[in-house]
């Protein structure tokens, strides 16, 4: 279910990534100030841009998820908050190397952007200790949820508050985009274009696998015959969902076997 | 003509911003790499797990016409 046009969009991001990297280096014109330095540029901001995104979109799956009960949503919500933590490594470390060569330092504790951008990324450290800390896989997907909300309002909401303080240390790149030139602005679009499809084509994969593992847990339940979950996870568990995983049946373990093909045997006792 | 194409590219100055810019690109695709290769350690594990269930599904298919042969072959008791 989740793999559909899995290959296509990775063929699209490999190639946007060569169109993206072809751009950087060989069309978008070096800046004044900066130099080459400035190619960082093109993969820290739309890597941050990705991040906070997902961020938010974490956040609206988990309304979904509120509002439908359907595990799906939460799944979604997890890979997606999981996602935008491994960007956000990415942007932190990025951002420190851009800063060394750029200011002398790895790290500048004045400037507002880069404080809360690690004040989001440590708030979103604690989703996968919160998720593990709950055994209740219920309880566990509507606490989750309810943190996701709460986190990803506070998103934006920490965006505005470093816009409107009085620093403006940072380069500004959202809303000021017209000060880049042609060249500069395309290059960065196709970047953030081949970034987030980086970031669709990563999700895609992640929760293919994690379905893929479900349905093989349910599989080995079936035929073993254990009716109890396997273990504490951190991870959402798509076979105990009320609403049930697309070719996951209608609810018992071996009713899940029966539907996939497999010979329905009951309880083999092997 | 790909030649005069690449005359016409500017020249990349890796001097000392170069290691920086380096640094940088090649830390992102590290980090996608070792995502890359941890998740298909785990689709490894899971092939194995399948083909482990096939095989336990398949033994389980095969040992009732298994007793049913062997006991068609069985001698006539006496």
């Amino acid at each position: 279910m989740y793999g559909k046009g899995l290959r296509t969009l990775s063929f699209a991001t490999v190639a946007s990534f060569f169109l993206a990297l072809g751009l950087v280096f060989f069309y978008a014109p070096l800046e004044a100030e900066q130099g080459f330095l400035q190619k960082i540029f093109y993969l820290h901001v739309p890597l941050a841009i990705v991040a906070l995104c997902g961020f938010v979109a974490g956040g609206i799956m988990a309304i979904m998820h509120l509002r439908t009960r359907d595990q799906r949503w939460d799944m979604r919500s997890y890979v997606a908050i999981h996602m935008s933590l491994i960007f956000g490594v990415g942007t932190l470390i990025t951002g420190s190397i851009w800063a060394k060569g750029s200011w002398g330092h790895w790290w500048v504790w004045s400037e507002p952007t880069l404080v809360s951008f690690l004040i989001v990324f440590l708030l979103y450290a604690i989703y996968q200790p919160l998720r593990f800390s709950i055994e209740d896989s219920e309880r566990q997907s509507r606490y989750a949820s309810v943190f996701a909300i709460v986190a990803g309002a506070f998103v934006p909401l920490n965006f505005l508050a470093v816009r409107l303080s009085t620093e403006y240390l940072h380069p500004r790149v959202l809303g000021s985009s017209s000060n880049l030139p042609p060249k500069m602005r395309l290059t960065f679009l196709v970047c953030l274009a081949a970034i987030a499809l980086l970031y669709i084509t990563l999700c895609k994969f992640e929760m293919t696998a994690k379905h893929t593992r479900s349905q093989v847990r349910a599989l080995r339940r079936a035929l073993s015959g254990e009716a109890s979950r396997l273990g504490r996870s951190a991870v959402p568990t798509l076979d105990q969902a009320p609403g049930r995983a697309a070719g996951m049946g209608t609810g018992t373990p071996s009713a899940s076997v029966a539907s996939s093909g497999a010979p329905a045997m009951g309880r083999p006792g092997v | 003509m790909t030649r005069a194409l690449l005359a016409e590219l500017p020249a990349l100055p890796l001097h000392e911003a170069g290691k920086y810019v380096a640094g940088a690109y090649i830390v992102a695709f590290a980090l996608v790499l070792i995502y890359v290769a941890i998740m298909a350690l785990r689709l490894t594990r899971v092939e194995r797990e399948l083909s482990e269930l096939i095989e336990r599904t398949e033994s389980a298919a095969k040992s009732p016409t298994d007793r049913l042969s062997q006991a068609t072959q069985e001698p006539p008791l006496a």
